[in-house]
């Protein structure tokens, strides 16, 4: 687990190596890669960021040009707009995507923390049969599996319902993985054999002994889980039909193809493009804000 | 009850009871205890297998079965067992073998981009400890937090003629901008949105991996000789190769399953797009606009199939560097 503390050693060992001028001039060319990269990755953002700011027809003719903002800064309106069109619908939607993103993503997170846990400390039988069934697991592509689910969700009634996006998210083989990989280096298995001697039961090992160690994984498989949902696409597009249920995403996605399909009043460009702006924000922050938690549980994944 | 796993060197007493049974009795000899406890074991992994029965092997198998069979009008409306007929007709149906193709040259394309991306900016990245060079990390990062559909709709609209800076910015060196959402050029479009969207993750986790190598090993290096290229080459991506493979088959599945992007970006890209261009895409149309789930079963599993002996292929061949034996 390498967080920031350990930038260290790679900056004195430039320092100390010879040849000055090559140091400098390395160092210079690398910064500029990187800001290089950086701009690529941010400038359609700010695409994003600038375009909210204007009103349909400034996105297409503005005194700004693409990047820059226009003269008339219309970000107040084009937030009224998503409150009033078709009823402030986004709203809605971008409410269903935080349902959506945490119910699967601290669902999925306590089902791979309880599971990883058990494959991890426990030697019950049938263990590594069960291991391997869920390694194999993680190459099966989830998109095989949505079209049978939707058969399956109809035919029990659960089509068109919350449920029909939240159960399938609860499935994260990989957060198992990790949780159990991770379990495995954090948790001495001494240290519950101790716990055990003193007459502490196993719910109370897990709760008091397991969990506090486990907190870096848990951080990560929750991030994975709750970015995933809330990513979600093909499974919400193929087993919801209102409107009402939409997330976010499927829902700006149709005013998008409605915008391109129809004439003028339902071409709200301003609207998706604010919207989509407005929908970045939140999981943006959160990563910003939580940098210190996955930066180094990322790397959870490469840990034998 | 055999006891047939290795793992089941403590356990092996006789288990009749249910879950239920494990806590109540705790006065049995120590052995007992011992395999009573092994239990808990399952009951940890109990709810876990609920969903994954339900939600990983129920489906599968039933879309299995469902390719095996066939139900419609001519069947009237009785799913009827047809063999492997749905997928002599997958695997001789031109549209299932050209949507394969295409997946395949974007593995071919996009994959070695966005890991050598990535690696690149990690190996940089992994040098430098500067204010700026940690700014950039999270900078290349973020779009990893932004839903692959708004980013597809995001670069919908930069590569817009009506909307996008590209007539702007080709203009000022007095050149006229190509038109991206063409069908010559939706390929290279596809290949940079899924590397805008992805470099940042896969970079995190390899620099993270970088990290935690032992830097006495690179003050060795320079002892030897080696300067910084060669103690990248040489040491550096070596020593993170477990993580570069993992990262791979993340790329490799998740290319291979293309579906949101080319979707998203079908309406913006008039005609360059047909609603057939990746498996999924076909699978979905077949199922949501033509009723055809036992085909669209036939294609997804047929793709799964491939996504699976893939990945699976990809995983031994380098067995070696990923450590998993």
């Amino acid at each position: 687990m390498t967080t920031d503390t350990s930038t260290s050693p790679a900056p004195t060992q430039r320092e100390r190596r010879p040849g000055r001028g090559a140091k400098g001039g390395r160092r210079i060319g690398s910064h500029a890669f990187l800001v290089l990269m950086a701009l690529y990755f941010v400038v359609p953002l700010w695409f994003l960021v600038v375009g909210s700011t204007k009103t349909n027809s400034g996105l297409f003719v503005g005194s700004g040009g693409a990047l820059w903002f226009n003269d008339d800064f219309s970000l107040v309106d084009n937030i009224r707009g998503l409150f009033e069109h078709q009823g402030g619908i986004y709203w809605i939607w971008l409410r269903n995507s935080f349902i959506y993103a945490l119910a699967g993503g601290i669902g999925a997170t306590v089902l791979a923390i309880l599971a990883g846990y058990g494959l991890a400390k426990y030697h019950f039988k049938g263990r590594t049969a069960y291991f391997t069934v869920l390694l194999g697991s993680v190459m099966v592509p989830l998109t095989a599996l949505t079209i049978p689910t939707f058969v399956l969700l109809s035919d029990i009634g659960l089509i068109n319902t919350m449920w029909a996006v939240i159960l399938p998210s609860l499935l994260s083989p990989i957060g198992v993985y990790l949780v159990r990989v991770y379990s495995q280096e954090a948790i001495p298995s001494e240290m519950l054999d101790a716990g055990r001697v003193d007459g502490a039961g196993e719910v109370r090992l897990f709760v008091q002994v397991a969990l506090p160690l486990l907190r870096p994984a848990i951080v990560t498989v929750l991030l994975l889980t709750t970015v995933f949902s809330w990513n979600n696409f093909f499974l919400p597009l193929a087993v919801l039909r209102d409107t009402d249920l939409l997330p976010v995403t499927v829902g700006l996605n149709q005013w998008q193809a409605l915008s391109n399909a129809g004439a003028g009043g339902e071409q709200v460009w301003n609207l998706i493009v604010t919207g989509a702006f407005v929908s970045i924000i939140p999981l943006i922050a959160a990563f910003l804000g939580l940098q210190k938690y996955w930066q180094g549980g990322l790397s959870l994944g490469s840990i034998k | 009850m055999t006891t047939s796993s290795a793992a089941v060197d403590r356990g092996a007493g006789p288990v009749t009871t249910g879950e239920r049974g494990t806590s109540s009795r705790r006065t049995a000899s120590t052995s007992t205890i011992d395999s009573k406890r092994q239990w808990w074991g399952w009951l940890f992994v109990a709810p876990f297998t609920v969903v994954f029965l339900l939600f990983l092997i129920i489906p599968l198998g039933y879309a299995f079965w469902m390719s095996l069979h066939n139900k419609g009008l001519a069947t009237g409306g009785e799913s009827v067992f047809v063999g492997l007929d749905n997928y002599v007709r997958a695997f001789t149906d031109p549209v299932f073998l050209e949507g394969l193709l295409r997946v395949a040259k974007f593995v071919v394309v996009m994959v070695p981009i966005q890991i050598g991306l990535a690696l690149l900016c990690a190996l940089v990245l992994d040098t430098l400890a500067t204010r700026l060079s940690k700014a950039s990390r999270l900078l290349i990062f973020v779009p990893y937090a932004v839903p692959a559909v708004i980013g597809a709709l995001m670069w919908g609209f930069l590569y817009s003629p009506r909307f996008g800076p590209a007539t702007d910015v080709f203009g000022l060196f007095g050149m006229t901008a190509p038109n991206f959402l063409s069908s010559s050029m939706i390929f290279a479009s596809l290949v940079n949105i899924v590397t805008w969207q992805w470099v940042g993750y896969y970079m995190i986790i390899i620099y993270a991996a970088l990290r935690t190598i032992d830097p006495s090993i690179y003050e060795a290096a320079r002892i030897d000789g080696a300067n910084g290229l060669q103690t990248a080459v040489r040491i550096k991506v070596p020593m993170v190769s477990s993580s570069m493979v993992m990262v791979v088959v993340f790329s490799l599945i998740g290319t291979l399953q293309f579906f949101t992007e080319p979707t998203v970006l079908r309406s913006v890209a008039q005609g360059a797009i047909p609603p057939d261009y990746t498996p999924n895409m076909y699978a979905y149309s077949l199922a949501f606009s033509y009723s055809q789930f036992n085909y669209a079963s036939t294609i997804a599993f047929a793709l799964g199939i491939f996504v699976f002996i893939g990945s699976y292929i990809f995983l031994y061949l380098t067995r070696k560097q990923s450590g998993l034996k």
